[in-house]
């Protein structure tokens, strides 16, 4: 099990998954994102039970709003797409470029979080506040949840960026930065059913 | 990069508060789950005295229903899992010839948040009560209507020791699939490794939902969550479906591994390979599907329809197909062994009757139209125990006398160890079998008392003479712990079993770094291979090298510490007048918490290595 790596080439093609530790850290994590499917499928379930039960509160369709979860939608999606460009430039050792990007999906993160919280305070102001009802407890759990993890990803990623913006690409941190990546994927795939089960089915009433 | 120097120089408490060895880990596992056990287990005796007559008064009701909530959340929770990652954290990394697990410092983290989330829930006592729910703590009956301050301990703290639960589950699918040495490829692990690998995988899509129901729960008891309230759009049964997905799963969680023991010690003391590898690994593949699709069996009464019963029903049946594969491997390894009876096969050859006893009383419960006559009866106690009892326990005690020589360089008395089974095993029977009859005739289960001339008072008093025997061979376990500390024989041998499995090829005491030179498998069993085809010897898989090693770290401790403290804070919230304001020590939990895991990330460590010429002086004094 010995950690030597071949430096004569350069870096490895593969930085995140070159050590022992590194695999761990990238298998550990994937497991991590299984059991956080899960969970989420949990609180997707408890919605999808109650989201009828509006209790004479505000209903799905009085609220949402198609042209504000769009925008929501394109910041996270292209956060997404510049964090994996991030991950390419990581491959080809080009430590600048990766920084780059990496604070583009910061910036663009940041922005989807704005406008979520822009949201839940006009919905509060129409009359859904978390007690009035079991659609809308279930609601603002679900997505405050993914908000919620949105938030720490931008902290986790900022701090990486910050640690690390002078060293280098290194062995140590490529898979930082590749698992923060991939948890930031797994945020942008959650988004993308919560506009499906929660906007979508929510507008069109099925 | 510091040296093997770095290691020295502390004080044992501050070497068991910061240690990373997964050695160490086991027997902190091993003591906290111990202690769990008998405080869970005093509470039974409690209750059993409680129902030696009728109409006794010794409790009242409050307590005994506190008493039974906390004794089955501390059994499951904070007493058979602890005690089970014990073993795998002891066990799995020696038996796939791994130093450590990979990730040694969440290894330290998931047992430092279990204990201190089992210490939240504890804490209930010395604020109003324990919770008084039920393990299963079903709304209504765990709203904030009808339950107090002790539900509200019950979620957080089960929350908090969850965390730990799950990412040591992690740790075990990462340590098992990347860390084997050269050769054990996967259909060459020892079974304990493979279910071991398999309820870490349960864990992983358990775990999960029971953390986003306790979430549920502690969202509408602390801020007005409406998920559970039928007058506000919620449901009640809602909680029952999130409890049991875990709560079925849960069960395999723990029965796996007793599963793996047994299949360990069997053919140590049979001295015959394991019967049927392959079917044995197969089964606990198929029992872990299944495992997630009979939920409902827990459910027939409430009212979901005949068709989904009928499906859950059948589901639940299929179970007992790959658990009977199971039983007839250990009966095949055993028949024409050279069997050496001792206390671990004692206890592991006596779990399969019992634990057959509980799978047919479990095929009778799923069988839906009768199970409306056993529902909520003493007749599901007495089944669910012998699945427990029989079966897990059992389990652990035929571990605990097999390893107990690797982990602590002395067997355990045996003269002791025969005492303590056949108290432990008759008193079971006793306390057990008895209560199937209990609950035909209808005795209730989770009732504090019963009245004179229903025909119970016999049955009951034979029920609790026999659960004081069961504590006796307890009580003469620990004394056996005791005594054999001061008086047994020091192991010094690597195999005092002549055992099968890579674990005894190791050094006894085992040097912190488990094998100074990676091992290389040559097939199942890999000592036993080597002491009929070598020379009784493991060969090397790679020249005597510079060790790494991981650095200790006590950044662990402050993390549980800090969840303990963000939990207390989230239920002070429901408390009359906290004297603190709940938000400041929401807060410190929450800076100790998230302020060490910055500082874990932004901190590299790169621990140390042992020179080589200190790991030949070592393998020379331990050889």
């Amino acid at each position: 099990m010995s950690s030597s790596v071949d430096f004569s080439k350069g870096l490895p093609s593969h930085p995140e998954k070159a050590t022992l530790e590194g695999k761990n850290k990238f298998l550990g994590f994937w497991v991590f994102l299984g059991g956080e499917t899960i969970m989420f499928a949990t609180f997707f379930g408890t919605f999808l039970g109650l989201r009828e039960g509006t209790a004479g509160g505000p209903t799905a369709e009085e609220l949402f709003s198609l042209p504000l979860v769009f925008i929501m939608t394109m910041l996270l999606l292209t956060s997404s797409l510049t964090s994996v460009l991030a991950m390419f430039s990581m491959k080809k050792n080009n430590h600048k470029s990766m920084l780059v990007l990496m604070i583009v999906t910061v910036l663009l993160g940041a922005a989807f979080l704005g406008f979520e919280i822009y949201e839940f305070v006009e919905y509060v102001h129409h009359g859904l506040g978390y007690t009035t009802s079991a659609f809308a407890s279930s609601f603002y759990t679900l997505v405050g949840l993914h908000g919620a993890h949105v938030l720490f990803g931008l902290c986790w990623i900022t701090t990486l960026i910050i640690r690390y913006s002078r060293s280098g690409i290194t062995l140590t941190n490529a898979p930082k930065f590749y698992v923060a990546s991939l948890y930031w994927h797994f945020i942008d795939v959650i988004w993308v059913f919560i506009f499906t089960v929660v906007y979508l089915l929510g507008i069109g009433g099925a | 990069m510091s040296t093997a120097a770095a290691t020295k120089d502390k004080s044992v408490l501050w070497d068991w508060l910061t240690t990373v060895d997964h050695k160490k880990l086991a027997i902190l596992y091993l003591v906290a789950g111990g202690l769990f056990f008998i405080k869970a287990g005093l509470m039974a005796v409690f209750m059993r005295i409680q129902l030696m007559t009728a109409e006794n008064d010794f409790l009242t009701g409050q307590t005994f229903n506190e008493l039974i909530t906390m004794h089955g959340t501390i059994m499951l929770f904070l007493a058979a899992t602890p005690l089970i990652f014990a073993f795998m954290n002891f066990v799995i990394p020696l038996q796939i010839g791994a130093r450590d697990v990979a990730f040694p410092f969440v290894n330290a983290l998931g047992f430092w948040i279990f204990f201190f989330g089992g210490l939240l829930l504890s804490v209930s006592w010395f604020f109003g009560g324990g919770p008084d729910a039920g393990w299963t703590a079903y709304v209504p009956l765990s709203s904030g209507e009808y339950a107090d301050l002790g539900l509200d301990f019950y979620v957080l703290g089960l929350q908090v020791s969850g965390i730990g639960t799950l990412v040591s589950g992690i740790n075990f699918i990462v340590t098992i699939i990347n860390m084997r040495a050269p050769g054990m490829t996967m259909m060459r692990m020892p079974l304990f490794c493979w279910t071991g690998l398999v309820i870490s995988i349960l864990i992983v899509f358990a775990f999960t939902p029971l953390a986003a129901g306790l979430a549920l729960l502690m969202l509408d008891r602390l801020f007005g969550g409406q998920f559970f309230i039928p007058d506000m759009g919620g449901n009640a049964v809602l909680w029952q479906h999130i409890f049991w997905i875990f709560g079925h799963p849960e069960v395999y969680i723990l029965v796996l591994p007793a599963f793996g023991i047994i299949s360990e010690v069997v053919p140590a003391f049979s001295r015959k390979r394991l019967f049927g590898y392959t079917a044995m690994v197969f089964a606990t593949l198929v029992i872990a599907f299944l495992g997630f699709m009979v939920w409902v069996h827990h459910m027939f009464t409430v009212g979901l329809g005949p068709i989904t019963n009928s499906v859950f029903a059948i589901a639940t049946m299929g179970i007992a197909v790959p658990t009977g594969i199971k039983i007839f491997n250990w009966l095949f390894t055993m028949w024409g062994g050279k069997i050496t009876f001792n206390t671990a096969m004692l206890c592991a050859s006596s779990f399969v009757p019992t634990f057959v006893l509980g799978g047919v009383t479990g095929v009778m419960l799923a069988m839906t139209p009768v199970d409306y006559l056993y529902h909520d009866t003493y007749f599901v106690v007495a089944h669910f125990h012998y699945i427990i009892i029989g079966g897990i326990v059992l389990g652990l005690l035929a571990g605990l006398y097999y390893w107990y020589p690797k982990m602590f360089g002395h067997k355990l008395n045996e003269k002791l160890g025969m005492l303590m089974f056949w108290l432990f095993y008759i008193g079971f029977h006793m306390t057990f079998f008895i209560q199937h009859i209990l609950g035909l005739i209808g005795m209730p289960r989770r009732v504090y008392t019963y009245l004179e001339g229903q025909g119970m008072e016999t049955m009951n008093l034979i029920s609790s003479i026999g659960s004081f025997v069961m504590g006796a061979g307890i009580l003469v376990l620990l004394i056996n712990v005791v005594y054999s500390a001061f008086k047994a024989e020091r192991i010094t041998v690597n195999d005092p079993w002549d055992a099968r499995t890579l674990e005894w090829a190791t050094p006894t005491p085992i040097p912190e770094y488990n094998f100074a030179q990676t091992p290389q498998v040559r097939s199942l069993d890999p000592l036993f291979y080597e002491k009929m085809h070598g020379d009784g010897t493991i060969k090397p898989a790679e020249p005597m090298e510079d060790i790494h090693m991981p650095n200790g770290s006590i950044l662990p401790f402050i993390i549980g510490l800090g969840l303990f403290t963000w939990g207390f804070g989230m239920v002070m919230i429901n408390m009359e007048n906290p004297i603190i304001p709940p938000a400041v020590v929401i807060g410190v939990g929450f800076v100790l918490t998230f302020g060490s895991m910055f500082i874990r990330s932004i901190k590299e460590d790169h621990g140390y290595h042992i020179p080589v010429e200190q790991v030949k002086k070592i393998e020379k004094e331990v050889s």
